[in-house]
């Protein structure tokens, strides 16, 4: 066998497998979710192949984007959140002697990899009227079922997101920059706008990437800590698809947040090619 | 210097913020009262009526099919793609492809997914998730086996393929070995991801074969008891033991590839 044709076969092997399970089980979901947008509804459900842009134009009905941008804002508070918590704890474990910085970095992302749903419930326990904040405070505050709660628990779900991008960026920085904006007489505050920001930027970028698209796209956390009163475009995107079967207009809601990503993705390589 | 004292609210707050809800459901988990919300005591009996609750249990077994599952498939898959990538191409496009499945929201993956087994007339059932699961499964395997694969030194295959092995033999005596902590540890993810998965699983799953996410989920919206906190603890006590496992596991790795 020649080496040329040895190398065909290795790329077969081992890529062909892979691309085609990605290409059966991902590009072709895809196709068919943007090719829905382009359909009408049955009358009970399922698809008539009849072109109409019917569903685009419901997409800026006052109705639906009234929930877009209401699923903008709580996706926008938690990044923010998300960003001023972040970066703090990102640098401070960035600053940490090698065991601490390894046990305080597994103590972020530990929570991360459990039981989601578990993760959001438990702060039910939390935030319901006769549990724990509650009593601790002797209120009887409503603290569950607001936008307050849901972006606690988008906050909760997606930090460990934030944090680790900004700690690759910050653990990168040469900290003999630092020390030549201050001997050069900058005020910490002034290296801080100056140098470690502008440069940890695509850290940035990519953190509230990974912190919003999630919040954008989720249902589950609006559901359990929302009590159903805020729709998200997540939770209307569950409702056409599982309740009233209107899969066109579910799969435009889908590509709407596919294009938040894709543009959010452009803005973040954009951010660390400059960088 | 360069380390403000005020930062320290912050990166406090975090773990505070990150464990807070965790440890009262773990004490909460022990209560002998009837209320989640209220301690009242000491007592094991959550544990002994989840032990007896039947569709948990039926969750339990499907979770743990689908993972199992699920996890041979996305290691496999996962792993060939790695070496493919890494070994075979340059092309960035096939290395975002690779990667998709763990960017893209849950949400879309899942009625991608349903959508298509729609069409194609494939039935829902435990096989229809452990397929959709292997997906990013496959992803996150692919991604830590690439990393290792960084570190591995590519002249071993060289000498290996001088000294006249055919790529088989290459393969299975010379990479596979040098990348084992990485797959086993994209393995160990792999596995706690799928038993932790809802979104994907509650799109194709059949409604009479829920898994057990899916069970908790319909739990919390069906009135909350101190079961799902029994539950709950066990759950993040299994996760917590796999994933420093893994953790440990691409260490000493690490520790191996630097001697």
């Amino acid at each position: 066998m020649s080496p040329r044709w040895g190398r065909r076969l290795g790329a077969f092997v081992f890529l062909g497998p892979g691309v085609a399970y990605l290409a059966v089980l991902l590009l072709v979901p895809l196709a068919l979710i943007l090719s829905y947008t382009v359909f009408r509804r049955g009358r009970f459900g399922g698809i008539v192949y009849e072109f109409t842009t019917e569903n685009f134009s419901r997409l800026f009905d006052p109705l639906y984007l009234d929930v877009v941008l209401a699923s903008v804002k709580l996706a926008t508070l938690t990044t923010v959140f998300a960003l001023l918590l972040g970066y703090p704890t990102a640098y401070l474990i960035a600053r940490l002697p090698r065991t601490w910085k390894t046990v305080a970095l597994v103590a972020i992302v530990l929570p991360f990899w459990t039981n989601f749903i578990i993760r959001v419930y438990a702060w039910t326990i939390l935030l319901s009227g006769p549990g724990l904040i509650n009593s601790a405070l002797g209120t009887q505050l409503e603290l569950l079922y607001n936008h307050g709660a849901i972006v606690t628990g988008l906050l909760y779900s997606y930090l460990p997101l934030m944090v680790l991008p900004l700690y690759a960026a910050i653990e990168r920085l040469d900290p003999q920059l630092r020390e030549a904006s201050a001997n050069l007489g900058a005020s910490a505050f002034t290296t801080f706008r100056r140098v470690t920001l502008p440069l940890t930027l695509p850290g940035v970028a990519t953190g509230c990437l990974f912190v919003f698209v999630p919040s954008f796209g989720n249902f589950v956390i609006p559901e359990i800590l929302g009590g159903g009163r805020t729709a998200t475009v997540g939770t209307l995107i569950r409702a056409e698809f599982l309740k009233s079967r209107d899969w066109p207009f579910g799969s435009t809601l889908a590509l709407a947040v596919i294009v938040v990503l894709i543009v959010l993705l452009v803005i973040q390589s954009w951010v660390s090619r400059r960088g | 210097m360069g380390k403000p004292r005020f930062l320290y609210v912050p990166f406090w707050l975090t773990y505070v913020f990150l464990y807070a809800p965790i440890i009262v459901l773990v004490v909460m988990s022990f209560n002998a009262g009837k209320s989640p919300y209220l301690y009242e005591g000491f007592s094991l009996k959550w544990y002994g009526v989840l032990a007896e609750d039947d569709k948990v249990m039926e969750g339990l077994v499907n979770t743990l099919i689908v993972a199992a599952g699920s996890t041979v498939l996305a290691t496999v898959l996962g792993t060939l793609l790695a070496v493919g990538l890494a070994r075979y191409t340059r092309s960035k496009l096939l290395d975002a492809l690779g990667l998709m499945p763990a960017i893209l929201p849950d949400l879309v993956l899942a009625i991608g997914l349903l959508v298509f087994y729609d069409l194609v007339n494939f039935s829902l059932g435990l096989h229809s998730v452990v397929l959709s699961h292997a997906l990013f499964g496959m992803a996150f395997v692919a991604a830590v086996v690439r990393t290792r694969l960084a570190h591995a030194d590519s002249s071993l295959e060289e000498a290996s393929r001088d000294l006249g092995a055919g790529p088989v033999t290459t393969f299975v005596r010379v990479t596979l070995p040098q990348l084992t902590p990485g797959i086993v540890a994209g393995a160990l993810l792999a596995f706690t991801l799928s038993i932790d998965e809802f979104v994907i699983a509650f799109f194709t799953a059949a409604p009479t074969e829920p898994t057990l996410p899916i069970v908790i989920y319909s739990m919390i919206r069906f009135g909350v008891t101190p079961e799902i906190n029994a539950l709950a603890t066990i759950l993040l006590l299994v996760s917590f033991t796999v994933v420093i496992a893994a953790q440990r596991m691409t260490k000493i790795g690490e520790i191996r590839a630097q001697d």
